[in-house]
């Protein structure tokens, strides 16, 4: 029997998959392999209609970053926001956690893994999980 | 179909704020200023596009028109983002192009006050009841600073950082450097929002908004307006001595749309677009980067400007860095940009932006641009990129003579 106060946990967007080792799955187009993370009508690159779920590499590396100092409110700051390049394919955005704020100490390039965190609780007690990367 | 197409009337606002104006009355400002400019009055054109973001689907043309002259003529409201201004030329542009008619008038305006950080998720995060995923990417709350940022000086600044990371010579210290240059040119424009000079040690010591830009690396919001005139080659021949003379003409217009690449998964990839529609541009006038006198481009942050000296050919593939080092982009180096101030110091009124770089770039051309003129300039170029992306560069020769 579950316990009806079982906690619960959803994840942020629905291209991260929480359950066992987490990672990120796109949408790749059957014909071309182009990937997306969001619901795509046909494909951007070459127009055709079929796309299958594939699972993405964990690990990858920094493309590049921003510091980021003046937000909206209630994002707390300083916070480092990233683009990485994915060993195996996929390009995504997301939070650089664990290593500082110091420019001096984010190298272009480094080798990176993904991580998750929770970021947020609803009213029925569902957590909700975010990822990010950290330094590998 | 036309086989030229010239801009004979410019004007536009100084850029700023207006709190005891409205849209219409910047558009009109501006509107006039450029029919006076060619001689002529709303009577004579043959179609009207008003590029505005924020009132674009409230009938600002027709607004317009019912302050400054409604003779029944077509009107497009254009909506481009931070290229809008520039969609409304080419609109009319391409009216004239076709045929349908004569003269055109294009004015671009906007109206922001103080607006701060621009972007999809510029706003306070809700407390949720449930969550609940919604949207194409099954999303439960806003991901703004959760899944990285996609406020714009972020995103601009990432742009600059995936360059730095490719070519060596790009740090904080050229991205800074661009806007040292784009303040200190402002100085000898009166039109600018902010005409004040700054020091690399005051800017790079400014308060940081998105490393590397801090916040004179920033564009600010404002409001203001800018118009054009143009004109068909053949009717051109029909009108004066003086306007003739003042001629400007459209070498070039081009509107790109982002190709896909793969990064477009992550943010919008700026460079790409600018790169053919800078190389169509160029095809199209026949002219080359070493031909150009003066060049207004799309320096919304100052990493955007360093890359973008690449993206529109001004320096050799990965000497962006080096090319701001050794003051090629300067109103005495090998290529001046920005010579207005830019958008980091001129202003950006969106929907004004890619109308006002052409009035700066036909100032110039005329040999009418006062203290900033650049002497003797002949040749020059105009870029705008809103994101998401939509890119424009116009190409405009002074007439021979």
């Amino acid at each position: 029997m579950v316990p009806a106060t079982a906690s619960k946990r959803i994840p942020v967007v629905d291209y991260l998959v929480i359950e066992g080792e987490p990672h990120l799955e796109a949408n790749a187009c059957v014909a071309c392999g182009a990937l997306y993370f969001d619901r795509r009508n046909a494909c951007a690159r070459c127009g055709k209609l079929e796309f299958t779920r594939k699972t993405l590499a964990t690990t990858g590396s920094l493309r590049s970053y921003t510091i980021i100092h003046r937000a909206a409110p209630n994002v707390p700051v300083p916070y480092v926001s990233s683009v990485i390049e994915l060993d195996g394919g996929g390009v995504v955005k997301a939070n650089l956690v664990a290593a500082g704020t110091d420019p001096e100490k984010i190298e272009l390039g480094m080798k990176v893994a993904l991580t998750t965190f929770p970021c947020g609780h609803d009213e029925e007690g569902t957590e909700a999980v975010a990822f990010g990367f950290v330094p590998a | 179909m036309s086989d030229s197409v010239w801009i004979i009337g410019t004007s536009m606002t100084k850029f700023g704020r207006y709190p005891d104006k409205d849209t219409v009355d910047l558009a009109s400002e501006a509107a006039l200023g450029a029919l006076d400019d060619a001689g002529t009055t709303m009577a004579d054109m043959g179609v009207l596009a008003v590029g505005c973001l924020l009132e674009a689907s409230a009938m600002l043309g027709q607004r317009l028109q019912k302050q400054i002259g409604q003779s029944g003529v077509a009107v497009y409201n254009v909506a481009n983002a931070c290229a809008t201004g520039a969609t409304a030329v080419r609109t009319a542009l391409l009216a004239i192009k076709a045929g349908e008619a004569d003269l055109g008038l294009a004015v671009g305006v906007e109206q922001m006050g103080k607006a701060g950080l621009l972007g999809p998720a510029g706003q306070a995060r809700s407390k949720p009841a449930g969550y609940t995923p919604s949207g194409r990417y099954g999303s439960v709350m806003a991901v703004e600073g959760i899944l990285g940022t996609g406020l714009m000086p972020g995103v601009f600044a990432q742009a600059g950082m995936e360059y730095a990371s490719r070519h060596s010579g790009v740090g904080f210290e050229q991205f800074a450097k661009v806007a040292e240059k784009n303040h200190a040119h402002s100085t000898l424009n009166p039109l600018a929002q902010y005409q004040k000079a700054f020091s690399l040690e005051q800017v790079m010591g400014a308060e940081m908004v998105a490393y590397p830009n801090t916040l004179l690396m920033c564009c600010p919001t404002g409001d203001g307006a800018a118009a054009v005139v143009l004109c068909s080659g053949a009717k051109l021949k029909s009108l004066g001595l003086d306007v003739r003379r003042r001629a400007v003409k459209v070498s070039a217009s081009v509107l790109t749309s982002d190709p896909y690449v793969e990064s477009d998964t992550a943010q919008p990839d700026v460079s790409t677009l600018t790169k053919m529609a800078a190389a169509q541009a160029y095809e199209a006038a026949g002219v080359g980067p070493a031909d150009l006198d003066l060049v207004e481009l799309h320096d919304c942050f100052a990493t955007a400007e360093l890359i973008h000296y690449e993206n529109l050919s001004l320096c050799e593939a990965g000497g962006a860095g080096d090319f701001i080092d050794r003051r090629g982009p300067w109103r005495d180096g090998q290529t001046p940009v920005n010579v207005s101030g830019g958008l980091i110091s001129k202003g950006h009124p969106i929907g004004a932006t890619g109308v006002a770089n052409l009035y700066e770039v036909a100032t110039h051309l005329r040999g009418e641009a006062g203290d900033r003129q650049i002497d003797g300039a002949r040749v020059g170029l105009a870029h705008v990129i809103g994101l998401g992306s939509a890119c424009a560069v116009h190409v405009l020769e002074r007439a021979a003579s």
